[in-house]
């Protein structure tokens, strides 16, 4: 390093939000003895959804690869857990993890194909590719064709003899997941691989005529986000304990929801998913019972949101109040030269 | 000894002709600077040195090396870097982050060591005091010493410099010229598009000028200035 100076990358208000998470993140872990039977399961929910938000984010935000086909990764999870269960007999949240590595082997030889197609035709190709899966595992009529199947009571049993044992190991599994895509998502963009990102992100002339590799870049993004996507949709059917091809891969709850959520949160940063998600169980939880009036109001919050807000709520509270929760900045910090 | 030779360059976006068989050679540690009108062409010669965009025909030698084929990243691996005409900022990093990107990247240093490089090209470029600045709340003049300072992170030993004295302060320009003599007794071969002709003067040993995607004329800067083409373009007379 250049004498006199050093690279400081935590800021205040980081170190208070480090503390006070900290005390969150042990409530939650805690949840099991203060909250009851509905609300861990929503909290389960909520930790799926953070990292389904976070990794498209990753995706979309940093890399400009705005898929609207992750679903295919999480009904392949959903159904890789399932096929491992019921014909291997690999153990429920061990197939959690290994659906991971199906997700990245799937991914790879998708990804040449997809990254052929540019903008709105990415989307749509993902999409596509996303229905086929749809399709492929309609077929599958041994995990039960179009009207799907159970995970049989043997294999639930094998989580945990008691429903309430069950129910903690799942929801610490989902908050597991939920933290551990945030964190991995956090490493990856402090480190010398996000600065990359972060270039690509705002210039992909100026990224490439520096040096960036923006093809590699993409492709390991896209893999580590379709592994990452696939474990969650595992875990989300662990928690259904049922799956169907509709359901499994369907372009509303996986994918829609979740662009809602990033988008009224803030794309681009670590922050704003994470708010996205919050608001949008907020209001699902305060206003689902209205019906489809509920599914407008949606509507109109994220028109309003983008037209009023492009960066989102965090983007406009981070940009007036300067203040971000997850430091990625260097800052060179000059020494006092006595 | 050549660093750089353009062979018959030509582009052409559909019937229009961009790049009219450019030739030109560059020596080693020479400075060459480009003069033409708006629409000239200027800008897109840069492109197709560094491989913004691909060649239409002809070729690119750089070091003995064809490198017509290769993609922007791959000539800034090499060591060819350019700063951008309109300046393309990383808005959303800090003025250092985006020096860093070019240390990092262009050298295939680690972070530690594009730190303490990025470091030094801040200082050499005056920007050390807008170290932690977003690079979307600098002025336009700053954002162009960005652009340079980028490009001199890669460590470059073919240095294009687009335009980027446009705009600038006498004293301002008088630093700009100490900065690009300062790279240039590196051994860095520079070659600069600029409207700024006392600038260019100030550095440069040779000069093309360019017109409609054509080299018009080449030589020694004096006998340039001179020249009808020249007085023809910047002075709007007939030759």
């Amino acid at each position: 390093m250049k004498p006199g100076y050093t690279i400081e990358r935590a800021t205040h208000a980081s170190r208070i939000a480090g503390a006070l998470s900290l005390v969150a993140i042990v409530a939650l872990i805690a949840a099991p003895w203060w909250a009851g039977r509905a609300n861990m399961r929503l909290l389960g929910e909520v930790y799926a959804f953070l990292a389904l938000a976070s990794l498209w984010n990753l995706l979309a935000g940093f890399t400009g690869l705005v898929s609207v086909g992750q679903q295919a990764f999480v009904g392949l999870g959903g159904y890789a857990l399932f096929a491992a269960a019921i014909f291997y007999g690999v153990p429920p949240l061990l197939a959690v993890v290994l659906s991971g590595f199906v997700g990245a082997l799937i991914a790879l030889p998708l990804a040449p194909i997809l990254f052929r197609l540019q903008g709105a035709y990415f989307a749509i190709g993902t999409w596509v590719a996303a229905e086929v899966f749809r399709l492929t595992f309609a077929q599958v009529s041994a995990l039960g064709g179009g009207s799907g199947t159970s995970l049989p009571a043997r294999i639930v049993t094998d989580i945990a003899s008691t429903r309430d044992a069950r129910e903690m190991i799942v929801y610490w599994s989902a908050l597991a997941l939920g933290l551990g895509t945030i964190a991995a998502i956090y490493a990856i963009l402090r480190s010398r691989a996000g600065l990359a990102l972060t270039a690509i992100r705002d210039s992909e002339i100026a990224s490439e005529s520096l040096g960036v590799n923006i093809a590699r870049s993409k492709l390991v993004l896209y893999v580590v986000t379709a592994a990452l996507t696939t474990m969650t949709g595992a875990l989300i059917f662990l928690q259904k304990l049922r799956i169907s091809p509709d359901a499994a891969f369907s372009v509303n709850d996986w994918t829609a929801y979740v662009i809602f959520m990033v988008v009224i949160g803030g794309i681009g940063t670590i922050e704003g998913p994470i708010v996205g998600t919050l608001i949008f169980f907020l209001l699902r939880e305060t206003l689902s019972d209205l019906g489809t009036i509920y599914l407008m109001l949606l509507g109109a919050v994220a028109i309003l949101v983008m037209l009023k807000a492009p960066k989102g709520l965090w983007g406009l509270f981070s940009s007036a109040t300067g203040i971000t929760l997850f430091p990625l900045r260097r800052r060179v910090v000059q020494f006092d030269a006595k | 000894m050549p660093i750089l030779s353009l062979e018959g360059l030509v582009k052409r976006y559909g019937a229009l002709l961009v790049t009219d068989h450019v030739s030109l050679m560059l020596d080693k540690g020479e400075a060459l600077g480009i003069l033409g009108p708006n629409g000239a062409g200027k800008t897109t010669l840069f492109n197709l040195i560094a491989g913004t965009v691909a060649a239409s025909e002809g070729r690119v030698i750089f070091n003995d090396r064809d490198i017509s084929a290769f993609p922007a990243r791959a000539r800034c691996h090499l060591g060819i870097s350019r700063s951008f005409q309109v300046p393309h900022p990383f808005l959303g990093m800090t003025t250092f982050e985006n020096v860093l990107v070019g240390a990092a990247f262009g050298r295939g240093l680690s972070e530690r060591q594009a730190s303490a490089s990025a470091l030094e090209v801040l200082e050499l470029t005056g920007l050390m005091r807008k170290a932690n600045a977003l690079a979307g709340t600098l002025t336009l003049l700053e954002r162009k010493r960005l652009e340079l300072a980028r490009a001199l992170a890669t460590q470059p030993t073919l240095l294009l410099l687009d335009e980027i004295a446009g705009g600038l302060t006498e004293a301002e320009c008088h630093e700009l010229i100490a900065t690009i003599k300062a790279v240039r007794a590196q051994g860095v071969s520079i070659i600069w598009i600029e409207h700024v002709v006392n600038a260019l003067l100030a550095v440069v040993d040779r000069i093309a000028v360019l017109d409609f995607g054509r080299k018009i004329a080449e030589g020694e800067p004096a006998a340039i200035m001179a020249s009808p083409e020249v007085t023809s373009i910047y002075m709007g007379l007939d030759a």
